[in-house]
């Protein structure tokens, strides 16, 4: 029954669009790449025919937009036919970035943790924390990651602890939001019971408000750790960084070489897709452990 | 003040005004009340009347604008610190993330009873409830009333003399509450609390009180009591009998007094 409903509720529609997608992006890298093919036989004056344009379109080194198979070649030679200790592995440049993204992620999920345990028991925090919580994310994360980096830096740290500190600053705002909603979420008849119990702040907190929260919990986490990547990379940006995912979009950018940003990106995106889909199943093994209704 | 020490609940010139947007809202005005110990009150009014109220002012959920209130002759703040009565609410209120069992065993985490004392008194009560061997399962598992029935073990687990009761089987099937009531009743007569407790039915409200307060709206006020003439021992059939129709009787004309019904 549910195998069957995979097949028909998933696999197909994704499919489609998959295939879809991939038709467009054929078309859109010839359609990009062919000036370029006739600059070329104009120059040298000779005559080149639509078919051969489009052969040619496929295979350029250094295309406006590489089709997809120079993409996929690209990205089995760097991780497959590269030791992953090697500097042109992708897979080397994908863990320093994992890395960073792991540790900010944790530190910005406990942070955002206890964060919202203040907001919620505490009014003076709750009003005068949200406030900055809030106009914390109206900084646009690319004017405030590089002064990270250089202060870190004129105090002497350097490497993880900058970047992963950005995915820090990025991800603890969903997880402060959500986990306030969270440990607000009880309802009043709950709450009531606990004050009926004469139970402690500790009590109502560990048996009541942290329970109920953990939906929201999860749910920002998932927030969280996409954008934690997100946040890894732009620090290693301005770094002029030599190693990490960052480092590979930026010196792709510079030399030209598109197929590279190209794999690079879609290592990221393959990362992101992983960790949020982690955190998932962390989210329903907690809920499954906590009796939900499957 | 006249109370006695026998008395559980004992409340003079109890007043309690709620201060809202619209203007203050007299929920309770002048009641004079003792609940004596052993005692099953009931409580019956038309919506709006302060049963609500009266039951929550007595577990310290609400603080009374005017006159005074005693439980176990302490305030009532004092009670609740002491945890001097067990609450069921109109609805279950289980936390939908803890078995039955677990959910029975949260007063008494709360109040530090050791692991094997909490077996014994969450199968002792799941007994008292008719719900053994259900322990294992999750609220959203069981029905409406077993769900009640469990709120209620809940409020039982605990060493509370006193037990205060909002509608609990307010939204339940006519067949299933009478078999609650008469479980009620059982439970009453096994454990000796002092029950108060909230209905909208007369016949649910002569069935199982020794008193019925009768009150009324606008402002929320006692206007009867009536003393209950029937025996402990209750079948469902006395509810055929001519006594027990006659104090339904006075009951039903008790609510007619205290309100019309042409507003
Ligand atoms: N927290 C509150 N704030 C403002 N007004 C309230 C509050 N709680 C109750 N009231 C008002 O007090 C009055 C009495 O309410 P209460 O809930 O005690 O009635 P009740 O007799 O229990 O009614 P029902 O039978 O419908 O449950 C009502 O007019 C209600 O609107
Ligand atoms: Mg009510």
């Amino acid at each position: 029954m549910r195998d069957e409903s995979f097949l028909k509720d998933k696999l197909l529609p994704i499919g489609t669009v998959v295939l879809l997608l991939i038709a467009v992006w054929y078309v859109a890298a010839v359609y990009l790449n062919a000036p370029f093919e006739r600059d070329t036989a104009g120059r040298a004056s000779t005559e080149i025919g639509f078919s051969q344009i489009v052969r040619n379109t496929m295979a350029q080194e250094r295309p406006v937009l590489p089709a997809p198979h120079q993409v996929i070649v690209e990205i089995w030679d760097t991780t497959v036919n590269k030791a992953i200790t090697s500097k042109r592995s992708l897979v080397y440049h994908a863990w320093i970035t994992l890395s960073a993204t792991l540790l900010g992620f944790g530190i910005g999920a406990a942070l955002g943790v206890l964060l919202a345990v203040g907001i919620v028991h505490n009014r003076a925090m709750d009003r005068s924390l949200m406030p900055w919580v809030i106009a914390s994310q109206t900084i646009p994360i690319l004017a405030i990651a590089p002064m990270i980096i250089v202060v870190l830096n004129a105090i002497g740290i350097s490497g993880l602890l900058p970047k992963a500190l950005i995915s820090t600053y990025l991800s603890f705002f969903p997880v402060v939001v959500g986990m306030v909603k969270g440990l607000r979420s009880p309802e009043t008849i709950q709450l009531d019971l606990m004050h009926t119990y004469n139970a402690s702040p500790a009590q109502t907190f560990w048996k009541l408000r942290w329970p109920s929260s953990m939906p929201y919990l999860f749910t920002s986490l998932k927030v969280a750790v996409a954008i934690s990547l997100v946040g890894a990379i732009v620090g290693e940006l301005p770094t002029g960084a030599v190693a990490g995912l960052g480092a590979r979009l930026l010196a792709g950018s510079y030399y030209g070489q598109t197929v590279q940003i190209w794999a690079a990106l879609f290592m990221a995106a393959a990362l992101a897709a992983i960790l949020v889909m982690i955190v998932g199943l962390a989210h329903t093994a907690v809920l499954k452990r906590m009796g939900a209704k499957p | 003040m006249t109370s006695n020490s026998a008395s559980v609940v004992s409340a003079r010139n109890l007043g309690l005004t709620f201060e809202t947007s619209d203007g203050p809202v007299n929920a309770l005005t002048g009641v004079d009340l003792d609940v004596a110990k052993g005692d099953f009150v009931s409580f019956i009014g038309p919506s709006g009347c302060g049963k609500t109220t009266f039951l929550r002012v007595i577990a310290d959920l609400e603080k009374p604008t005017a006159g005074s209130i005693t439980v176990n002759g302490m305030t009532p703040e004092e009670a609740r610190r002491r945890r001097a009565y067990g609450y069921v609410f109109q609805a279950a209120a289980l936390y939908p993330w803890r078995t039955i069992e677990n959910n029975i065993a949260l007063p008494l985490e709360i109040m530090g009873y050791s692991r094997e004392d909490r077996k014994a008194r969450i199968e002792r009560t799941l007994e008292l409830v008719n719900l053994s061997g259900f322990g294992k399962k999750y609220p959203w598992q069981l029905s409406g009333g077993m769900q009640q029935r469990a709120s209620i073990a809940r409020a039982l687990a605990f060493d509370a003399d006193l037990l205060l009761m909002d509608e609990p089987f307010g939204a339940l099937d006519e067949i299933v509450r009478d078999h609650l009531n008469e479980q009620l009743l059982k439970l009453w007569a096994r454990t000796n609390k002092t029950i108060c407790f909230v209905t909208h039915s007369i016949p649910e409200a002569v069935y199982l009180s020794t008193r019925i307060i009768v009150m009324s709206p606008r402002p929320g006020r006692v206007t009867d009591v009536i003393e209950s003439t029937l025996p402990r021992e209750r079948p469902l059939g006395i509810r055929e009998t001519p006594e027990f129709l006659e104090i339904a009787h006075r009951v039903r004309e008790g609510l007619r007094a205290g309100h019309s019904y042409e507003e």
